[in-house]
């Protein structure tokens, strides 16, 4: 994935007019395009901190969002939305909750560049909307100060005002605004108060954006540091003739080890890039200003004395009946059994609450419609397109639609009453064995039930590397399609054997074990990727423990219909298109007119009110096993039989493990194909148990042992025959390397896992 | 000098620095915790890590490791208020 361009860094700034040696503010280049900002059309960005009630302001402002993507080459999911007032539609860009502007790497650099117009794919950012949680405004404004000194148009937007009084706080709005020189509005954005005021100073600051620019300098840092930031914008003039913004180069001087140096860099003449900075630097620290801890000191410095006048705070730490709440939820032995009872409901709701709505879909919905189908369509390959290919690939897209919306109604209920980060805070401990954190439990958790949900449900992590592996790891969770396949091998070849006087049964033994597998591979996998593919130091873990409150239906539900929406738009198309090329593959080559012929028949019968005698469906199983074996996924199961012979397998079951790249339990079908048994078998079938018991080597060997079947197990325990889990993947990543990195890396997993399994269980069992 | 992590819970102390100045050190002055601030600790993790802090009228979960960096001067009544 091409990261933004280097050119692209600077391109806002290219007039030199906006600079002024003479020591007189400086205007910001970047407000030159809102000079026609009466013009109906606006663009606003919504950035804050987590929990601040962003994105319920964004449903306040604009509803269900518009469109909901990726930023090219980077993990940060871009979420737009329209409003329109008297003026015009207002698009509105909600950018990720952070803390901070600093841009130590490209996901965190995004923000900077939507701000600074140097991305490509949203428009210039008219108006900045600072979204403040009022309770915490002191910590909030660092942001503020850091928006502030880009030096666009800005409202602050003072969320959560009805908390203010309840907790002892005073705050004079007005005379923050006056002080701050910035509109501020005051909002509950969860009970829908003050969105029309936000709108207004919303349009009001993008009109007078034209007769009063803002002016960036002096900045919050001080004179010391601003002249710094002039005589490195110079510099960048002189060296490359693109003059960066003085946002930019304030971003330069503080962010160490930061992306924007990197890839300036990079540009013609830029190479001195770091040597200036460095030596910038160098004369900061001499005057006592060390990067980048000054940045912090000063901005703080600089936000409690603006605040001193306005905000009058009870004393700070005293216990709240959050606080309170708090001493139960996290305590050593109920927050422990607390957290355990709220993951049992949300486990058995995505599992069992669901189970009904994915059967009722693959069940009575798709098997209505192929009836019509083979009403309509004259048996054929357009019926087996429609059938088999269609009908099929957008079941399997929506068949996960249930799970989806049921884990993510839970996430948004955790997370607006605040118990989400407390679970983080209570698994945090063990999660730091496998390198991760508390915020990577709920995601794995998930995975048990489906990996679609749990890899979507990693938007929670905030650090890019802990979400990476928690991305990798979660398919090696044993998820509920995995079921079927074991339930059907071990059924069929793990003797039922009882111990403990019949309570524990070898069957139930075995099928545990099964779903130990992959967690137990997950360990050393999860700390061979931290340590190669994402080095470097662990990511700080503070995190705040916002109040408890009651969650708000509207957040909950705008959530999951995002969620259901992004999964549908994005990763469900792939989804469908993997399951027709599978389809293809299974289908041709092949004579299908006997079978077609055969099929007209039977139902010409069927139509007549008779049942097609057995002779006949026999006849077409038969024709129908044979012309798998023919197609090209026939023939792949064939060529690969010399590689899957040393776990055991024969050709039929190296078909089925191809086949099942759509989903796992695909492969029960498929073996019910090639045993001339007809599709639609299921795992307790008794015609696939005695054909599999019954199948045999050419010398007269039985295929299936417990030996066999063990590495079958184990082989789909960790394998990525997933479709869906490696399109979400790369939806999330937004990058097809790390779909390809998991499915080459389970495969391989899976297969020598299967290896082992198998050589040394038929060692032990002969 | 003691640390954050030293500290016993629902006792106070106040910030006399944060040392280092990498990614960590920068996220906790980010997240608002300066020198000459007052901290409380409100709780541990039932498994001993993280801890629960309270600045200025936040609640912030920090790890042990990270509590490490932040020295502080106990305040020895137990119960300000």
């Amino acid at each position: 994935m091409a990261p933004a361009t280097p050119q692209e860094t600077g391109d806002g700034a290219t007039a030199n007019d906006v600079r002024d040696d003479t020591g007189a503010p400086l205007k910001s280049a970047s407000t030159a395009h809102s000079t026609n900002a009466a013009a109906a059309r606006l663009t606003i960005a919504l950035v804050g901190n987590p929990n601040t009630g962003k994105s319920t302001l964004f449903s306040a402002l604009c509803g269900t969002p518009a469109r909901i993507g990726n930023y090219p080459g980077v993990t940060v999911e871009k979420k737009l939305g329209t409003y329109s007032d008297a003026h015009g539609s207002i698009t509105v860009v909600d950018l990720p909750g952070t803390y901070s502007l600093a841009a130590r790497t490209l996901d965190e650099k995004v923000s900077v560049d939507v701000l600074l117009d140097h991305q490509k794919q949203t428009s210039a950012i008219d108006v900045i909307v600072s979204i403040v949680d009022a309770t915490n405004i002191e910590r909030n404004l660092y942001l503020f100060s850091q928006l502030r000194d880009i030096g666009k148009p800005l409202v602050l937007v003072l969320n959560m005002w009805d908390r203010v009084e309840p907790q002892g706080m005073k705050i004079d709005a007005a005379g923050i605004s006056e002080r701050l020189g910035v509109p501020v509005v005051t909002c509950s954005a969860s009970r829908r108060r003050g969105i029309p005021e936000l709108k207004q100073a919303i349009r009001q600051a993008a009109m007078s954006a034209e007769q009063q620019t803002r002016a960036i300098f002096p900045t919050v840092l001080g004179e010391a540091l601003d002249s710094e930031v002039r005589q490195l914008m110079q510099w960048t003039a002189d060296a490359s003739g693109t003059e960066v913004e003085p946002f930019v180069a304030q971003r330069l001087l503080m962010d160490v080890d930061g992306v924007l140096a990197k890839q300036l860099q990079l540009r013609p003449g830029m190479s001195g890039l770091g040597e200036q900075i460095a030596a910038a630097r160098t004369r900061l620290e001499q005057a006592k200003l060390k990067v980048p801890t000054c940045e912090t000191k000063l901005r703080y410095q600089w936000i409690r004395s603006q605040l001193s006048e306005f905000v009058s705070q009870s004393e700070g730490n005293r216990e709240t009946w959050s606080d309170r709440i708090d001493h139960w939820l996290t305590h050593r032995v109920w927050g422990i059994l607390a957290f355990a009872a709220i993951m049992f409901v949300v486990f058995q709701a995505i599992t069992q609450g669901t189970a009904w709505a994915m059967d009722f879909i693959t069940d009575s919905i798709q098997p209505w419609f192929a009836g019509w189908v083979e009403q309509v369509l004259p048996p054929g390959t357009l019926r087996s397109l429609v059938n088999d290919g269609i009908i099929a690939g957008v079941g399997s897209v929506i068949v996960f639609l249930p799970q989806i919306l049921m884990l993510f109604f839970f996430i948004g209920l955790l997370e607006d009453c605040g118990y989400m980060a407390r679970a983080a805070f209570v698994m945090d401990k063990s999660m730091t064995k496998l390198g991760l954190s508390g915020k990577s439990f709920l995601p794995l958790m998930s995975s048990f039930a489906c990996a679609v949900p749990g890899i979507m449900a990693t938007r929670v992590i905030e650090s890019r590397r802990d979400r990476m592996v928690t991305i990798l790891i979660a398919p090696l969770m044993s998820c509920s399609a995995r079921l079927p396949v074991y339930v059907l091998l071990v059924t069929a070849f793990v003797p039922s054997i009882k111990y403990a006087g019949g309570w524990i049964g070898l069957q139930g033994i075995v099928l545990f074990a099964m779903h130990l597998v992959g967690a137990a591979v997950a360990i050393p996998v999860a700390w061979l990727l931290k340590k190669y593919f994402f080095p470097g130091a662990t990511p700080p873990f503070v995190m705040e423990l916002p109040s408890y409150k009651l969650p708000s239906p509207s957040v909950v539900l705008n959530r999951v219909w995002e969620r259901g929406q992004a999964f549908l738009t994005r990763a469900g198309t792939l989804i469908f298109c993997s399951a027709i090329v599978v389809w293809a593959a299974g289908y041709f080559p092949g004579n299908h007119q006997p079978v077609n012929e055969l099929t007209q028949r039977m139902e010409g019968i069927e139509a007549s009110g008779g049942d097609p005698p057995a002779e006949l469906q026999a006849e077409r199983r038969k024709l129908s096993s044979q012309l798998i074996e023919q197609s090209y996924l026939g023939r792949a199961g064939k060529a690969i039989e010399p590689m899957v012979r040393p776990l055991g397998w024969d050709w039929r079951i190296g078909v089925g493990a191809i086949a099942s790249f759509p989903a796992r339990e695909v492969i029960i079908a498929t073996l019910g194909t090639i045993y001339s048994l007809g599709g639609d078998v299921d795992e307790g079938d008794e015609g696939l148990l005695a054909a599999m018991k019954q199948s045999k080597w050419p010398d007269g060997r039985p295929v299936y042992n417990l030996a066999v079947a063990l590495s079958i197990m184990v082989f789909f325990a960790l394998c990525a025959q997933c479709a869906a889990t490696l399109m979400v993947i790369k939806r999330e990543t937004n990058s097809w390397r790390w779909p390809l990195f998991s499915f080459a890396y389970m495969t391989l997993l899976a297969y020598l896992g299967a290896l082992l399994t198998y050589q040394v269980s038929i060692r032990l069992i002969s | 000098m003691a640390t954050l992590a030293d500290i016993a819970v629902s006792c106070g102390a106040t910030i006399v620095e944060i040392q280092g100045d990498d990614a960590i050190a920068l996220r906790l002055m980010e997240m608002g915790l300066m020198e000459g601030d007052q901290v409380q600790v409100i709780g541990v993790a039932p498994l001993g890590d993280p801890i629960e802090i309270a600045s200025r009228g936040t609640r912030l979960s920090l790890r042990r490791a990270e509590a490490m960096r932040i020295e502080v001067n106990p305040i020895l009544s137990a119960d300000p208020s």
